[in-house]
């Protein structure tokens, strides 16, 4: 038990992996996170973490995630990033990190067209960030993913430019969805911003088939706690 | 003043859902289709006095992802 996390986690109309993400937070910090709604235009003070959640934000009209990112909420989110305050985007919140400009790129199509629900298998890629320092670097990890568009898109410069800079957190180990260079997880230049397609926060005890997810909550509870 | 706003993935960006789409035509039989790129189209109805910088924001702002899509205005006349 930690007691001092402050966590938050943002639920937009659509979101529904929003309890999930939340139960994740306060297995592994011992503490609730506090709960954001997307019209509000604050943020709770002193956050030590901000949780985008899975879902369907405002029905995946125009494009996945576009209209969440340009929510009162987000202008927040944006502004704490920038403050160095770490955000987690999972499944339709790295949508909504890549449509906010927080991470580069976009997620396309699924290429095969079909939404792909399934159990993967994710590499480490940087076992040295805030969110993955719990991983060993290069580490195999089965972590479930459920998305239709999850198909990471940049051009050629900007992936050279991410790879190099050691901001791919985690690969596809196997052909999921057609992503560029198999990403499945990429961080911002700083380091306090990851966004990923799978869902770490439904494999964080063995009853979920996986537990696999855990260390990530954990290196981020423990880097800040520690710091 | 009406305005059609016609938005397209960027040349080289992978279309999944025109392929599709190609894929279905083929199927029913018709020949000769090359390629197929689906795109969205977004029919404004505005002010009179809205600037073509004005339009061009809206679009670069929300009604197209830069990183993937390219759009094009088209004003209507009444």
């Amino acid at each position: 038990m930690t007691g001092g996390f402050r966590s938050a986690v943002v639920t937009f109309p659509g979101s529904n992996c929003d309890r999930d993400m939340a139960v994740a937070l306060e297995q592994v910090s011992g503490t609730a996170p506090i709960r954001v709604w997307h019209g509000d235009a604050e943020l709770p003070e002193r956050l030590d973490f901000i949780a985008l959640p899975g879902g369907f934000s405002y029905g995946d009209y125009l494009r996945c995630g576009a209209i969440a990112s340009r929510s009162p909420i987000m202008r927040a989110v944006i502004e704490a990033a920038g403050k160095g305050v770490p955000v987690l985007g999972v499944c339709n919140g790295f949508q909504v990190l890549t449509e906010s400009g927080l991470l580069p790129g976009a997620l396309l199509r699924n290429a095969a067209i079909r939404f792909v629900c399934r159990e993967v298998v994710l590499t480490v890629e940087n076992g040295q960030s805030l969110f993955t320092s719990g991983y060993e670097q290069g580490a195999r990890i089965r972590v479930p993913v459920a998305h239709h568009d999850g198909n990471y898109f940049a051009d050629d410069e900007t992936l050279d430019r991410i790879e190099g800079e050691g901001r791919v957190a985690f690969r596809y180990a196997e052909e999921v969805n057609g992503s560029s260079r198999a990403i499945a997880g990429v961080l911002n230049a700083a380091g306090n911003v990851l966004g990923m397609m799978p869902h770490p926060e439904r494999a964080i005890e063995p009853a979920q088939g996986s537990a696999d997810g855990r260390a990530l909550f954990e290196s981020a509870v423990k880097g800040l706690v520690g710091a | 003043m009406k305005v059609r706003v016609h938005v397209s993935l960027k040349p080289g960006v992978l279309d999944p859902q025109g392929r599709a789409i190609h894929h279905s035509l083929e199927g029913l039989g018709f020949s000769g289709v090359n390629d197929v790129r689906a795109g969205r189209l977004i029919e404004l109805d505005v002010d009179e006095a809205t600037s073509d910088d004005a339009l061009d924001e809206m679009c670069r702002k929300l009604l197209a992802n830069m990183v993937i899509e390219n759009y094009r205005i088209e004003k209507v006349a009444a």
